[in-house]
């Protein structure tokens, strides 16, 4: 099992711990003048996205994790299960809801996705950063309503509701920051 | 000097430059002032530090004189004591120090050390001093004095004297931190690990803290004082809970110099560590006699970022080691 020295310590790093896989968030040197050294880094949990403190003492080694991220294409779903392609080696993976999360609101077939895998399983996919996606359902602006402060919900084909000027219509193609989850403009097919 | 300064993100500002130059010559008109001698000594030395937390950089002379290995000095000690025991009187020393295996943005393996000696001073005597000093060159408030007892139970809840490795684990556990497994019975490590995590962040800010009279275990080449509980005279200087120096009263007993080298070899030993050749030179002053000392190392470079604020040593200095750029990564 290959393993990684504190000195090899970065951000980025990928490492087991307590039997899950996680990824170096920051790392500190910390040593008294004549005394031991250590290395204080934070650590994300790639399953639970929990970070936590873990304090190594400076020269030992930890289990490396094999977590690759790779850029994936979105081929289709059957509700529970969602089918990645590797667009040059046209190699496909099933990801579970639990890696999905809230990409999922996202997701539009042949969107190119970032697809975290943990021992060739999928543990994460992250969408674009923008998404063009159509409005399948939206009520006609009121004019002259300022209580929404000039928004209104809509509805895209993906399932997601986002808030939407009043001018927008069904049918409308929207660009969508898929990090915040809002309307950044409207979009030509 | 160019008119454009700039291009290269990795030196530091041309105003950061000419800072540094204000305080080395302020460093030199304190020492002036106090009739204090500046000395250079060898960089390469014969023996490095025989510290078990210290690794040397090893460099390589091949030429007339026969082809030898030398340890780029930790620290001018050494070097600055044989020059104590020929009878120089009250020395300082500006240089360049190197330590192997600390990189990060308060360590650079290359880094610029003050270090100073003063005949007929105990520790107490030159802590006031150093006191006086960042007063005087670098415009901090007179310096507070904290026994690492006092700091240690403040901070911690535990005597660290007298606390077994078992006390300090619970101890540590007790506060919810996360203790190596590789450091569970190791005293030292402990206590190193608990002054890290949890002592220096509760020291006082804004001023400079002297924390004084360690444990005996962690002496390095202090005189001990015998007592209930004996304490090593040794003191660390900190800033916002960042060590910028260490100082002594300086052992002075030749034999005793020589059994704590070997018993630093010894912890080598036992840590796997590589031993270290023992420095015949200095060993052979000693026997001539050291006179009454104490003395003290300073990081230049962490003294010019507590005075400006920078928040990584590649702030203030020009670094060869890029890992010195910093922990916030990623």
């Amino acid at each position: 099992m290959a393993k990684y020295s504190t000195n090899e310590f970065r951000g980025g790093l990928k490492i087991m711990i307590d039997n899950d896989p996680c990824t170096i968030v920051e790392n500190e040197f910390v040593k008294p003048g004549k005394g031991q050294a250590f290395n204080r880094v934070k650590i994300r949990n790639l399953i639970t996205g929990r970070v936590i403190d873990r304090t190594y003492k400076s020269g030992e080694s930890v289990e490396a994790a094999d977590v690759v991220d790779a850029d994936m294409q979105y081929l289709y779903s059957d509700g529970s299960e969602w089918v990645f392609m590797n667009p040059e080696s046209y190699e496909q993976v099933t990801a579970g809801e639990a890696a999905l999360g809230d990409a999922v609101k996202w997701l539009k077939e042949q969107d190119v996705c970032v697809v975290t895998t943990w021992n060739g399983n999928p543990i994460s996919v992250v969408p674009p950063n923008h998404v063009t996606l159509k409005v399948t359902q939206s009520d006609p602006g009121v004019r002259g309503d300022t209580s929404s402060g000039g928004s209104k919900p809509a509805t895209l084909e993906t399932g997601a509701v986002i808030r939407v000027p009043l001018f927008v219509e069904e049918g409308d193609l929207l660009k969508v920051d898929t990090r915040t989850g809002e309307y950044v403009s409207r979009a030509k097919e | 000097m160019s008119a454009e300064w700039g291009g290269d993100l990795s030196l530091p500002p041309l105003a950061m430059l000419q800072r540094r130059a204000t305080l080395l010559a302020d460093i030199r008109a304190f020492f002036s002032g106090e009739a204090v001698l500046e000395v250079e000594t060898p960089l390469m030395g014969p023996a490095p530090a025989s510290d078990l937390a210290l690794s040397p950089l090893i460099t390589r002379y091949e030429g007339p004189g026969g082809n030898q290995d030398y340890f780029l000095q930790s620290s001018p000690e050494y070097a600055m004591k044989r020059l104590l025991c020929a009878g120089s009187g009250s020395i300082y020393q500006l240089s360049k120090a190197f330590r192997n295996g600390e990189s990060g943005r308060f360590h650079s393996p290359e880094f610029t050390l003050l270090e100073w000696y003063r005949t007929g001073f105990d520790y107490r005597a030159l802590m006031d001093e150093v006191s006086d000093f960042l007063v005087q060159t670098a415009g901090m408030p007179v310096a507070r004095l904290i026994s690492y007892q006092h700091a240690f139970e403040s901070a911690v809840g535990v005597e660290p004297h007298a606390a077994s490795a078992a006390c300090l684990l619970e101890a540590a556990k007790d506060l919810g931190l996360d203790v190596p497994v590789s450091v569970e019975s190791d005293r030292d490590a402990l206590l190193d690990f608990l002054l890290t995590q949890r002592v220096e962040s509760s020291l006082p800010t804004g001023v400079p803290v002297l924390l004084f009279d360690y444990p005996v275990s962690q002496a390095a080449l202090a005189k001990i004082r015998p007592g209930d509980p004996p304490v090593a005279e040794r003191f660390e200087l900190y800033f916002n809970g960042i060590e910028l120096a260490n100082g002594y009263s300086e052992l002075t007993d030749a034999a005793e110099y020589r059994r704590r080298f070997e018993a630093d070899n010894v912890r080598r030993l036992a840590a796997g560590v590589v031993q270290v050749p023992l420095d015949e030179a200095l060993l052979t002053a000693l026997e001539t006699g050291l006179p009454t000392c104490a003395g003290v190392a300073l990081g230049v470079d962490r003294l010019l970022m507590a005075m400006s604020g920078a928040g990584s040593l590649t702030e203030v200095a020009m670094l060869t080691c890029s890992l010195s750029r910093g922990g916030r990564i990623g």
